[in-house]
């Protein structure tokens, strides 16, 4: 039980672990210029900061000095590889890949816990509206940046929007301190409804940067910079891992609230504390990416059938997969004559798979 | 939640979880709206540490909201429950599960968990955030799937169980919990009459364990053999509770459930023993008048009531069977002494049912000269039926007279046996419907 569960996560994790290891190794020489991977793996070497010493330094503060820890990291590797495939791993190609694979973990680990929460197949990380939110703060930033207050950039815009708007959905679902799934679904599809009209709204207004909302639209990945990873990649983690802690409760919920509730779970305080933690994520996914499908929606399915319903092990494999997938589809979304937006690609792959999946395998209730 | 001030002696002993503690139950005046309906007004009724309290009343009584209210998951208007001397309204959600275990009535589980998973959720509330081994936890999981008899289960798939099994997975979900209450919501509802028992027979051995149970039963009979108390709620209120035989009498039935029903006493187990009567129709049919005594013609009555006729009875001496089941049925009977002879006014009483009736029936009775009036006025019947399974010359105790009367009686009758009673009354019936 226990222990078997571990056991487990653990095998499927560090598989699902090396396959994305091996799937990003490949895509990395992948491109206009093909790299063997042994390079790439010497390139991706050479770029690694590895800690070489842990140090202590003072930090003034006012009147006082405290030590504070110090990390000395230094670039030990030094394989030779051609500089312009050097810049090629890191500046160019990895920076994407990493980008891909955050989001691809974000939106699958969400969209598990959407999926769970709503005890609904066709539930998603937008769910609640944090994609139409992050689209209408970027819409809004591409097309008219001056309105976006506190000078925040495209990614913060589009943050702040979606989770502004999870924040809108949660409140107006609430009444007396308690906040029913049913409503809440259908707060979240009103508002919706209601941003996309608002998204249209600007793009027809959008004049010259029409193409560039289009493309922030449909999702992309074409920009990425290391800045997006270090936006995203930290707040995905931390996020991940309170959602981890309450897997378990994810699968009481599953018997229904009244029975959570008679088992000792908090229920109205638990699922404020998923669906903001959910949200959190897929904001964080959105922002750097735009609004890319079928990730969230269809990897947590794939996964449930291969390793059950239980959150504990389902939670971190469908991360897993998710960054994989992600990976992968960006690679063939960049590597063909012409690149096109990742997000028609993942609907183009995912659409007929789950097809598929509910015509030959059980995909009906959650698990 | 959770209250700031220090724990009180019944918090510390709620926090220290042992298991069978002294868990009485105290519901006092607790009303309880739901979608601004008042489903509970005024409910006040307690349950002893270590006893079975069954929870009867007709279809929206409000057990399942009693039950839910007792578990903490319904907050009341008004009125407060205690557990242990606790408010379970005061407790979170942990605390409160701890305390009290629940077997809900429809147990939704569409998902592929295996058994053994769903009954180490009865874990949760002795769970820490950081996941660590539960050898704890592990032994009791293994006790509770014992206990239910599930353990053969244990690996399979909760989608894949019969609905019997799953009601047993979710029993032993709540034995994990080990919480000193236990409340069962139609625990035997989706069960066959052996699962039915063994569940029953499981919960009360947990009570002789310890447990405090409390079970909203629909079966009375269960509820009367297996319940030390019965609670018989009705539109919200508590209308009666006691020990099943105080409680299950024909009144308290008929003001909660509006039916007839009659009490008796199983023959075998010897428990308060209900049977439901069939809504009386109205009596269209024809009025049929029985002669019976020494319990022959109770068969007939229920047949001849049952088939929609109104029936009268007699005359017959108290304390006789026959008397009884016609007023249990609900049936007008002329009754007179018991080991007295029909006397003059009983004979007017008799006469004037009879000269009322379409048919009469004369049941395969046994004549003496106590109840030699009885044939003497169905000689003034406008149409008789004599049931004869017995030849007379074995029942007759009143000689020649007896004899005479009872010839001349068959000979305009229609002669039947005890099985072609309603074929016979009808055709009577229909035949004197001609005249």
């Amino acid at each position: 039980m226990y222990g078997e569960v571990r056991v487990r996560t653990s095998l499927w994790s560090a598989g699902l672990a090396v396959l994305l290891v091996f799937v990003a190794l490949v895509s990395t020489g992948l491109g206009p210029v093909t790299i063997d991977p042994h390079v790439v793996a010497m390139a991706v070497l050479n770029a690694l900061p590895v800690p070489t010493a842990v140090g202590a330094t003072r930090v003034d503060l006012g009147p006082l000095a405290v030590p504070w820890p110090t990390l000395t990291t230094e670039r030990v590797f030094a394989f030779e590889v051609a500089d312009s495939h050097q810049t090629i791993v890191t500046g160019i190609r990895l920076p994407r890949i990493v980008l891909a694979a955050t989001v691809g973990f974000a939106l699958a680990a969400a969209g598990t816990v959407m999926q769970g929460f709503f005890r609904n197949p066709m539930a998603d990380p937008s769910i609640i509206g944090v994609s139409s939110g992050a689209a209408v703060g970027a819409v809004a930033f591409l097309v008219a940046p001056t309105v976006v207050p506190f000078g925040l950039g495209l990614q913060l815009s589009a943050f702040v929007g979606a989770t502004v708007t999870a924040f809108a959905v949660y409140m107006i679902a609430t009444e007396d301190g308690r906040t029913p799934v049913a409503t809440l679904l259908l707060a979240g599809i009103a508002i919706q409804t209601f941003l996309g009209a608002v998204i249209s709204f600007l793009q027809i207004n959008a004049g010259e940067s029409l193409e560039q909302v289009v493309y922030w639209l449909m999702g992309h990945l074409h920009t990425s910079t290391w800045a997006d990873v270090r936006l995203s990649l930290p707040v995905v983690l931390v996020s991940f891992a309170l959602l981890y802690a309450y897997a378990e409760d994810l699968n009481v919920l599953l018997l229904g609230e009244e029975d959570a509730r008679t088992l000792g779970i908090e229920v109205e305080w638990t699922k404020r504390i998923l669906l903001a933690t959910a949200s959190i994520v897929t904001a964080a996914a959105v922002a750097v990416s735009g609004v890319i499908g079928f990730v969230g929606l269809i990897v947590p399915h794939m996964m449930r059938l291969l390793v059950g319903p239980d959150h504990r092990i389902l939670l971190p494999t469908s991360a897993l997969a998710g960054a994989a997938f992600l990976v992968a589809t960006d690679t063939v979304a960049r590597v063909g004559p012409a690149e096109v937006p990742v997000g028609i690609v993942t609907a183009a792959l995912g659409a007929p798979f789950f097809l598929y999946l509910l015509r030959t395998r059980e995909v009906h209730a959650v698990g | 939640m959770s209250d700031w001030t220090a724990p009180t002696e019944d918090e510390k002993r709620v926090f220290n979880g042992d298991g069978d503690s002294n868990a009485t139950i105290e519901v006092r005046e607790v009303d309880v709206r739901l979608g601004g309906v008042a489903v509970l007004s005024g409910v006040s009724t307690s349950v002893e540490s270590g006893s079975f309290v069954g929870l009867v009343g007709p279809n929206g009584a409000g057990k399942s909201t009693l039950l839910r209210t007792i578990a903490g998951v319904l907050s009341p208007s008004a009125g407060s429950v205690l557990i242990d001397g606790v408010d379970v309204h005061a407790l979170s959600s942990r605390e409160a599960s701890k305390l009290v275990a629940v077997v809900p009535q429809d147990t939704s589980l569409s998902f592929a968990f295996d058994v053994r998973d769903v009954v180490a959720m009865g874990r949760t509330p002795y769970r820490g955030r950081v996941r660590t081994g539960d050898p704890v936890g592990r032994e009791r999981v293994g006790w509770a799937l014992s206990r239910t008899e599930t353990d053969h289960l244990a690996e399979r798939s909760i989608a894949d169980v019969s609905g019997g099994e799953r009601q047993r997975v979710v029993l032993a979900r709540a034995l994990a919990q080990d919480a000193p209450v236990l409340l069962l919501d139609e625990p035997t509802s989706s069960l066959d009459i052996n699962h039915q028992l063994r569940t029953l027979e499981l919960v009360s051995e947990l009570v002789g364990e310890g447990k405090t149970v409390v079970a909203a039963i629909h079966d009375l009979n269960l509820a009367a053999h297996y319940c030390e108390e019965i609670v018989v709620l009705s539109g919200g209120t508590v209308l009666e509770s006691g020990p099943p035989e105080h409680v299950l009498t024909e009144g308290v039935l008929e003001q909660a459930f509006d039916t007839r029903a009659v009490v008796t006493r199983h023959p075998v187990t010897g428990s308060t023993y209900v049977t439901a009567l069939p809504d009386r129709p109205e009596p269209t049919r024809g009025h049929v008048h029985v002669i019976g005594g020494g319990g022959v013609a109770s068969r007939l009555l229920y047949l001849l009531s049952g088939a929609g006729y109104e029936v009268t009875v007699g005359a017959l001496n108290e304390g006789d069977s026959d008397l009884e089941t016609a007023r249990s049925l609900g049936l007008d009977a002329v009754a007179i002494e018991p080991f007295s002879a029909v006397d003059g006014g009983a004979r007017r009483a008799v006469s004037r049912l009879i000269d009322r009736a379409d048919v009469t029936v004369l049941a395969d009775v046994e004549v003496g000269s106590g109840n030699l009036v009885n044939l003497d006025c169905a000689r003034e019947s406008r149409s008789l039926v004599v049931i004869e399974d017995r030849p007379f010359g074995e029942r007759n105790y009143a000689g020649v007279e007896g004899r005479e009367l009872y010839d001349s009686l068959r000979e305009r009758a229609r002669v039947a046996g005890e099985d072609e009673l309603l074929s016979a009354v009808a055709s009577a019936l229909g035949s004197e419907r001609e005249l």
